[in-house]
């Protein structure tokens, strides 16, 4: 089966249903971990708009900027986490409507 | 030796970071040398910030770095200013338990800094993005850098899914520019955006959401109080200022690079982000209680007076954008700093813990005077001067209702500003025994006061030459 025909709308369609899918996670799910996922969703949509237009263009620099988005969700993710531990700690739940003692 | 006086100063502050976490297990075991640590990350950050000065002077406007980061005026003042501001933060460090003895939050603060560097002087989508994270990472991490504090660890998750949720979204703006034109360079792209199409007008929505976040602009600044009154004081300061201001950079740079042409349309647009940022931060801040949330809320108010200068869209209102934004930050490091030391001595942050503030220790009185006046706008502070300035450039591209709003919502801000003035000198504490309760006020914290205070009424007052060098980045945009 030959990859190359898939036409450049399918996957920009696909990268925008996964945004979309991303961005209602993060508005509509409670759970910190789960609303994490859903950012992670958000950005790998990016990504793959990123490689399939890289493809499009036969220039490599939407591929680069895919490893460096890579490396920088990790980070994100490592230092998420870190904060959801702390958070579950001292509330013992990670449910963002507890996480109310800042308002005014 | 040429090669890399671009991106000098982020290799000074990289050699710093390496530095203090190295000398960080060597200090482990000996308690009485910690503050070491603060004054050797003040002392190099300003022998940093000298050699810069005197080495990495651009002399014009060019690209360098395979077009990645652009070497110009803009960004030069913008990094001797985050040289500046991450000083002044941690003198303020200092002062505050838990980070003062901390090797991790001076590297996290270096390398914040280090990351609006690369944001000021960002030419290309890629370096952008990871200028933007580099930047954020960091102060996730510090906002919640009180891992036992309730209310800290809730400020930084806040501020790390904010932010992360943002930047997905401007990533996916990048995602789509990239597609449409091939290009990342910011300044390749420019031509590519010079017919006005649905398109373009998508994109740039997601571009602005992303950056609207980073300077608390409305709609996107519901973030800000919460995470500013649960973060650690100094670092609420730094947040409100450098980051803020490392955010409008961006903004002046994608604004003139990519979407000149775009403009006349989009003018109208931000005027009224401008003027609802403006009103919203302004009306909140009136009911708070806090005098730390009352300042995370004028900060939103202060981003929308900085936007009326991106607005008027000329070369005086960038200089009036970059000139309020150095003004700004030095006015709100020195009131953040007033609320750190007060917070610390008080225990609370409510406008009764500022009462007889001035009988109890005179010179923070005065600190406090110049800090709410100058963010007030009232001259011979330099908050007035920059106000002037970007009405005056309002009102120079035809804006006049736009000054006429926000001289209006000045007013509005004046009368907060004094209430806390009132309970500083007019309000006396319950038993009138301010002799028995001094504020101490430690030695990093007062030579970080005092260099504020004589920063707010020398530029205030000299505002010439400064106002030479904002005009001089502004010219390096257009």
């Amino acid at each position: 089966m030959n990859f190359g025909s898939i036409p450049l709308t399918y996957y920009l369609v696909l990268s925008a249903a996964l945004f979309t899918m991303g961005a209602l996670g993060v508005l509509i799910r409670r759970n910190a971990l789960i609303i994490f996922m859903s950012v992670e969703l958000m950005l790998n949509a990016a990504n793959l708009a990123f490689v399939a237009f890289a493809r499009q263009y036969g220039v490599f620099t939407g591929q680069l900027f895919v490893f460096f988005v890579m490396t920088v969700a990790a980070a994100e993710v490592a230092v998420g986490l870190a904060l959801i531990v702390a958070i579950f700690r001292t509330k013992h739940s990670i449910d963002v409507d507890q996480m109310s003692s800042l308002k005014g | 030796m040429t090669t890399i006086l671009p991106i000098l100063p982020e290799l000074l502050l990289l050699a710093l970071g390496i530095l203090i976490l190295t000398l960080d297990p060597f200090l482990k075991k000996d308690e009485a040398r910690r503050p070491f640590l603060g004054w050797f990350t003040v002392a190099s950050l300003l022998a940093a910030l000298t050699v810069s000065l005197l080495l990495a002077r651009p002399a014009g406007a060019a690209l360098a770095f395979g077009g990645m980061i652009r070497f110009d005026w803009l960004g030069f003042l913008f990094k001797m200013f985050f040289l500046f501001a991450a000083a002044v933060t941690a003198l303020l460090f200092m002062d505050a338990d838990k980070l003062n003895r901390r090797a991790e939050a001076y590297f996290l603060l270096v390398a914040a800094a280090l990351g609006m560097c690369l944001m000021a002087s960002a030419a290309d989508l890629v370096m952008l993005y990871l200028a933007i994270e580099t930047t954020s990472i960091p102060l996730y991490i510090l906002a919640g850098f009180l891992k036992t504090d309730d209310k800290s660890t809730e400020s930084g998750f806040k501020y790390m899914l904010f932010g992360a949720l943002t930047s997905a979204v401007l990533l996916y703006g990048f995602s789509l520019v990239y597609g449409f034109t091939g290009k990342t360079n910011l300044y390749e792209l420019g031509l590519h955006f010079s017919n006005f199409n649905i398109v373009a007008i998508g994109v740039t929505f997601l571009i602005l959401a992303g950056l609207a976040f980073k300077v608390s602009l409305f709609p996107f600044h519901f973030w800000a109080p919460d995470v500013y009154e649960g973060a650690p004081t100094p670092v609420a300061g730094f947040l409100s200022t450098a980051s803020k201001a490392a955010g409008f950079a961006v903004l002046i740079r994608l604004f003139t690079a990519v979407f000149p042409v775009l403009n006349a349309d989009w003018s109208l647009i931000l005027a009224i982000l401008a003027t609802l940022t403006m009103t919203v931060g302004n009306l909140i801040a009136l009911t708070q209680k806090s005098v730390k949330r009352m300042l995370a809320y004028s900060s939103i108010a202060h981003a929308g007076y900085a936007m009326i200068g991106v607005v008027a869209f000329s070369e005086l209102g960038m200089a009036s954008v970059v000139f309020y934004l150095i003004a700004y930050a030095l006015t709100n490091l020195l009131a953040f700093g007033i609320v750190g030391i007060v917070g610390r001595a008080a225990g609370s942050d409510e406008f009764s813990a500022y009462n007889g503030l001035s009988r109890r220790s005179a010179g923070l009185g005065l600190a406090a005077l110049v800090a709410f006046l100058s963010l007030a706008g009232m001259p011979p502070f330099v908050g007035f001067v920059s106000k002037f300035f970007v009405f005056a450039a309002a009102v120079q591209s035809g804006w006049v209702w736009l000054a006429i709003v926000g001289v209006l919502n000045s007013i509005v801000g004046l009368y907060y500003y004094l209430n806390v003035l009132k309970a500083v000198y007019l309000y006396r504490m319950e038993n009138e025994d301010e002799d028995r309760h001094p504020v101490p006020v430690s030695r990093p914290a007062a030579i970080a006061l005092v260099i504020l205070v004589a920063g707010i009424l020398l530029i205030g007052t000299l505002f010439g030459p400064w106002f030479g060098l904002a005009t001089r980045a502004a010219a390096a945009l257009f």
